[in-house]
């Protein structure tokens, strides 16, 4: 269907439920009335009132949460709106994103923050705001983190940068710790990172490519890592991609520090290898490391010190894309793609358990970020991602809701067909 | 007589078998350009754009004389910087000239992997002038014919690649084809301009030049660009100069009678003593010379020509 509908009387009958808390499966009808989980366990009955939905086949999980995204608005409105984010979220099983504030301008002052939640407000998606740490995410004065807070942001990040100053690092962890509000960095040594393109490695070699060494993020993380130690407050590490990083996060938290940190699909399912081609949605930041980083990830994923996983759904235009390597811009979209991608290339080759995966799709972002917990329950707000594990979808090009193209997944054949997702009192199915 | 691929987009993957048949046609090429009048009907009709996006003299020259020799009928488009800068992409511009029915493209960029792009973008035939710290494949080429000439075979030549090796796409070219040739290769210079990874090509790696002119049949003098010093890879033109620069003095200490080679221009005094560039053990001026036949060779057999070389 193209908009989401009221969720007034449903019955969806022979699906399964998954609680990922208890990690317990059970084949069972619900109805869902007035957007709330009404009955769980009954029997189809042609006296019901309402549409009645067979969803055999399918599991009914806790509404899936991408907590990194680029949605575009303000700004860029040709490559993203909040409405075809939310679409595309939708078709990706999604029921909750958080928006970064790379926008134009910056989502650095509450009315921007204001303007995103209308933007949003009668959307099924729900749009969490991520408020700059700095003004005009140039890394120098703090925002107005409380009135930020108040207005609806639920963390900070000068994403797509770095706050490289570690003084004002310090300064915003503090403040921000007052609020229990995580920063989220996108951890990058400017000076390391100066002109990459690619990965540093044998590849950026022979391709001629200004390589981006992993030292250039693991630099960052161990500095977060030491402020941490100074003061307090909370990070949360953005797309981690390089073995030596997973292991500061992993001795962090035996440290007992609050850090949490998140990994994007393509980040799992590519190594630098790929760019052979000079494919420009191959080309993201952090770039695609090496066969021994994704094995890090994998086992960073395992052991519990990747707590997330996240798409960086960042939608750039074919005319930005459509350009020699070097001067097309990072990044790729991902909302469509990410469960897909998860339960290929984790949950398919036994890397992480489904419920693991899916947990660190729902459950995990939001308990990072302080958001209630959907739970299925009679008399909870029915906030529902109901997809076919085992049913595959191709991705097509002219197929996705995404207002750009960018993807280096068209074309895949992909595990997890979505059937429907709920959430704010809507339905809406595929 | 034909090559395994299309376009000449560099030397990576170019069978050993191609690259012998572009040294043995660039011979004959060489006997035509010593006559009276150095001129073949080979490539009649055939229109080909030099596109410069970057500033070069001896290449743009070069390849322009080997079409000319072979009478084809050429077009120079030579600006500097991006045509993005002046809103138009670079697809669009090569999309515009091919419709004005050209037959081959030789281009150069400073990004690597263009003339990759540019075989996406149109039909016509692209030949690799030099990407970025990509590749440079003719000029390898014509380092290749050059050692052959003069040391009478490639396999079992120990090269040494002198210099600046990170932003070498001469280095990219001359690693790959040396390597497939069955040359031995060994590139040096300080740590800052080695690349990561790059023993793992198959070379050796040395970051002193004496223990690369104690190993080496020949040295490959690469140029040294200022704006590296400027961006703090080496400390200074006198301290390169010290420690990387080649000399007579050097070489004596080999005892032994070592090629040098130069892609230039040469940046006398820097990377190469002045008058070791003009002795006998240097083979610079032949490098251009045999440019001149490795394009013609090079253009010859992927113009798809029926005909004999001359």
């Amino acid at each position: 269907m193209d908009k989401p509908i009221k969720a007034e009387k449903l019955l969806f009958t022979g699906g399964e439920i998954l609680d990922l808390s208890a990690k317990k499966r059970e084949r069972v009808n619900f109805t869902v009335v007035d957007g709330k989980i009404d009955k769980i366990g009954v029997e189809k009955h042609a006296s019901f009132q309402g549409e009645v939905i067979d969803i055999s086949g399918n599991l009914v999980v806790p509404g899936l949460m991408d907590m990194h995204v680029h949605l575009r608005e303000p700004g860029r409105e040709d490559e993203e709106t909040v409405a075809s984010g939310c679409a595309a979220a939708m078709a990706g099983g999604l029921t909750a994103v958080c928006a970064m504030p790379n926008t134009d301008p910056a989502c650095d002052k509450q009315e921007v923050v204001r303007f995103l939640k209308k933007q949003a407000e009668a959307e099924l998606v729900e749009v969490f705001p991520i408020a700059a740490v700095t003004k005009k995410r140039v890394g120098a004065e703090i925002t107005e983190m409380a009135e930020l807070i108040r207005a609806g942001a639920v963390a900070f990040s000068d994403d797509g940068s770095p706050v490289a100053n570690s003084a004002v690092m310090r300064r915003a962890l503090e403040y921000s710790g007052m609020y229990q509000v995580p920063i989220i960095d996108h951890c990058e040594d400017p000076y390391l990172f100066a002109g990459g393109q690619m990965n540093e490695s044998v590849m950026s070699t022979r391709l001629g490519l200004t390589g981006i060494p992993n030292a250039a993020e693991e630099i960052m993380i161990a500095r977060d890592i030491a402020l941490l130690r100074l003061c307090g407050g909370h990070v949360h590490i953005a797309h981690i991609s390089t073995a030596g990083g997973v292991e500061l996060v992993r001795r962090a938290k035996a440290e007992g520090l609050p850090i949490t940190c998140e990994v994007t699909p393509h980040h799992l399912a590519f190594t630098d290898e790929v760019l052979a081609n000079f494919d420009t949605n191959l080309k993201m930041n952090p770039p695609l490391r090496t066969t021994h980083d994704v094995a890090s990830l994998h086992d960073g994923l395992r052991d519990g010190t990747i707590d997330v996983i996240a798409s960086d759904h960042a939608p750039h235009s074919v005319e930005e894309k459509d350009v020699e390597f070097m001067a097309a811009p990072f990044g790729i979209i991902g909302l469509e793609t990410m469960l897909g991608v998860i339960l290929s290339k984790l949950v398919e080759p036994g890397i992480l358990a489904l419920v693991e995966a899916l947990a660190k799709m729902s459950l995990a972002p939001r308990s990072i970020l302080r958001l209630p917990l959907p739970r299925i329950k009679e008399g909870e707000l029915a906030n529902l991602t109901i997809f076919a594990a085992d049913k595959s979808w191709r991705v097509e090009a002219d197929k996705i809701k995404s207002l750009s193209r960018n993807t280096p997944f068209a074309g895949w054949e992909l595990p997890g067909k979505v059937f429907a997702v709920l959430n704010n009192h809507l339905y809406w199915q595929m | 007589m034909t090559l395994a691929s299309k376009h000449l987009l560099g030397l990576e993957g170019v069978p050993e078998s191609d690259i012998s048949l572009i040294l043995d046609t660039a011979v004959s090429f060489k006997e035509i350009l010593s006559r009276p009048i150095p001129k073949v009907p080979t490539l009649r009709g055939l229109t080909i754009v030099n596109l410069f996006f970057e500033p070069s003299t001896r290449t743009r020259i070069s390849f322009e004389l080997a079409e000319k020799r072979l009478s084809a009928d050429t077009v120079n488009f030579t600006t500097s910087g991006s045509s993005v800068k002046k809103g138009e992409t670079l697809k669009d511009t090569v999309r515009n000239i091919e419709a004005m029915k050209i037959d081959m493209v030789v281009v150069r960029h400073a990004a690597s992997g263009v003339p990759l792009f540019l075989t996406k973008c149109i039909d016509a035939v692209v030949i690799n002038a030099g990407d970025g710290t990509h590749e440079h494949p003719t000029q390898a080429l014509l380092d290749m014919l050059t050692l052959r000439e003069k040391l009478g075979k490639l396999r079992g030549l120990k090269v040494a690649i002198v210099g600046d090796i990170s932003h070498s796409r001469v280095a990219g070219s001359n690693i790959r084809g040396l390597l497939t040739m069955g040359a031995q290769v060994m590139v040096c210079g300080p740590k800052t301009l080695l690349p990561a990874g790059i023993e793992e090509l198959g070379v050796k790696t040395s970051t002193r030049l004496d223990e690369a002119i104690e190993w080496a049949d020949v040295l490959n003098v690469l140029r040294i660009q200022i704006e590296r010093q400027e961006s703090g890879l080496f400390p200074s033109i006198r301290e390169y100069h010290a420690e990387y620069g080649v000399t007579r003095r050097r070489l004596q200490q080999a005892n032994r009678e070592i090629v040098i080679m130069h892609p230039g221009p040469i940046n006398r005094g820097v990377e190469i003593e002045s008058e070791l560039a003009d002795s006998e053990f240097s083979v610079i001026l032949d490098q251009v010379t045999n440019g001149v036949a490795v394009r013609m060779a090079v253009l010859y057999l992927l113009s798809g020509s029926e005909g004999s070389v001359v």
